[in-house]
């Protein structure tokens, strides 16, 4: 069964009290800022207090990623060597631009599981685009690596970059979104949306939500633990699509007993992208429990 | 290593422990602790704090500590980031040390 990325939730590396709640709250996976949402001055202490949380406390299931300060910063080096000894599931890079951002890190990672003897590649990577050239480059960044899981954006320095700001409906990271969704696609990767950052306003929240997943996200990065249900619920599967799923499913099983090349229900041909959408739609709905029988 | 000069880290916020390191004339590490925990959970904390720092070969210290509820993974997490800075920026963080 896929992983579920339906929600990341953004925790500050700085919070102990963050880091030790986190994963209370339900969300897919969750991610240990080191990055934006630490001060220049605590750099040194977030990560100590990352690292020791990683290697303490049991996150159960949910996945432990990582946002790292650049590589060729001063705070990029200790945040992967750290990371990598207190063994995060993925490393997040921020601001990657091009696939040689990937390989630079992939080569600081696996210096540090050769050095502790951790298996190699057993460190996945996810890569967050937040400028004009890391969205045109999403397709070379999202193939860059066996690691690599997951490719996001990040809205705040892209439209900054783009000469404009967030606006209520979205509009303006349409372009961002589209490439991204068709670049991890195309590698066979996770995408994941940007954040929403009015906690308040519920309504622009589903309403983003929504856009994200007609789109073809697999999940929303989240910033407060109210913003998870909403989006498990929207990417929740219907009792009607669940049961029109079902009855596709059936009918390409009946179909391929009886030798029949095509599969019709209720008088409408089903192709294979439809039947391979019902699969989805079904796993979805195991993985959340609204579905019980074995696929 | 050998402590240098003072350094502080952590916060009063709930959860967290706020660490003072100072020098020590005298051989051993000295802690003046407060907790509202202190009754149930001072002699742990006290433990955390001196296994930490004689982990990184520290044998002599002062150190003030207000906690605030901190679990263990913190109070280790602040001791270290408070030690490291009282040796000086020279020192980089050995992370084959830091268990």
């Amino acid at each position: 069964m896929e992983r579920l990325r339906r929600t990341m939730m953004f925790v500050p590396g700085s919070n102990p009290s963050m880091l030790s709640d986190a994963c209370i709250y339900g969300a897919d996976s969750l991610m240990f800022d080191l990055e934006d949402a630490v001060a220049i001055n605590e750099k040194d202490s977030a990560r100590l207090l990352v690292y020791n949380a990683i290697k303490t406390i049991d996150y159960g299931n949910t996945e432990v990623v990582v946002r790292i300060n650049e590589l060729h910063g001063p705070y990029g080096r200790d945040d992967v060597e750290a990371m990598v000894r207190a063994g995060v599931d993925v490393i997040r890079l921020p601001k990657t631009e091009r696939k040689e951002d990937i390989y630079e890190v992939e080569a600081a990672i696996e210096e540090v599981e050769r050095k502790i003897g951790r298996e190699i590649g057993s460190t996945k990577m996810m890569a967050a685009v937040e400028s004009p050239i890391g969205v045109i480059n999403a397709y070379e960044i999202a193939t860059a690596s066996k690691r690599l899981i997951g490719i996001a954006l990040g809205a705040e320095d892209y439209a900054t970059n783009m000469k404009t700001k967030r606006y209520p409906d979205g509009l303006e990271l349409l372009g961002a979104r589209t490439q991204i969704v068709i670049a991890a696609r195309a590698a066979g990767i996770y995408a994941l949306d940007t954040v929403y950052t009015h906690i308040d306003d519920e309504e622009g929240f589903k309403n983003e939500v929504e856009l994200i997943k007609q789109l073809g996200f697999d999940g929303k990065s989240v910033i407060n633990p109210r913003q998870i249900k909403p989006v498990c619920d929207i990417f929740a599967p219907t009792a009607e699509e669940i049961k029109k799923s079902e009855n596709i499913r059936r009918a390409a099983q009946d179909a391929k007993e009886q030798g029949l090349g095509v599969i019709s229900l209720n008088g409408k041909m089903i192709d294979k992208p439809i039947v391979d959408r019902a699969n989805r739609v079904l796993q979805l709905a195991t993985a959340v429990g609204l579905y019980k029988e074995e696929i | 290593m050998k402590i240098i000069k003072s350094s502080m880290v952590g916060t009063l916020e709930s959860s967290d422990i706020q660490i003072r390191v100072e020098q020590r004339d005298e051989l051993g590490i000295k802690i003046q602790l407060k907790s509202s925990v202190e009754k149930q959970f001072g002699k742990q904390i006290r433990k955390v704090i001196i296994e930490t720092l004689e982990s990184l070969g520290i044998d002599s210290c002062l150190v003030i500590a207000i906690d605030k509820g901190a679990l263990d993974c913190t109070i280790k997490a602040r001791v270290q980031c408070a030690a490291y800075r009282a040796v000086g920026d020279a020192e980089k963080i050995n992370w084959e040390v830091i268990n």
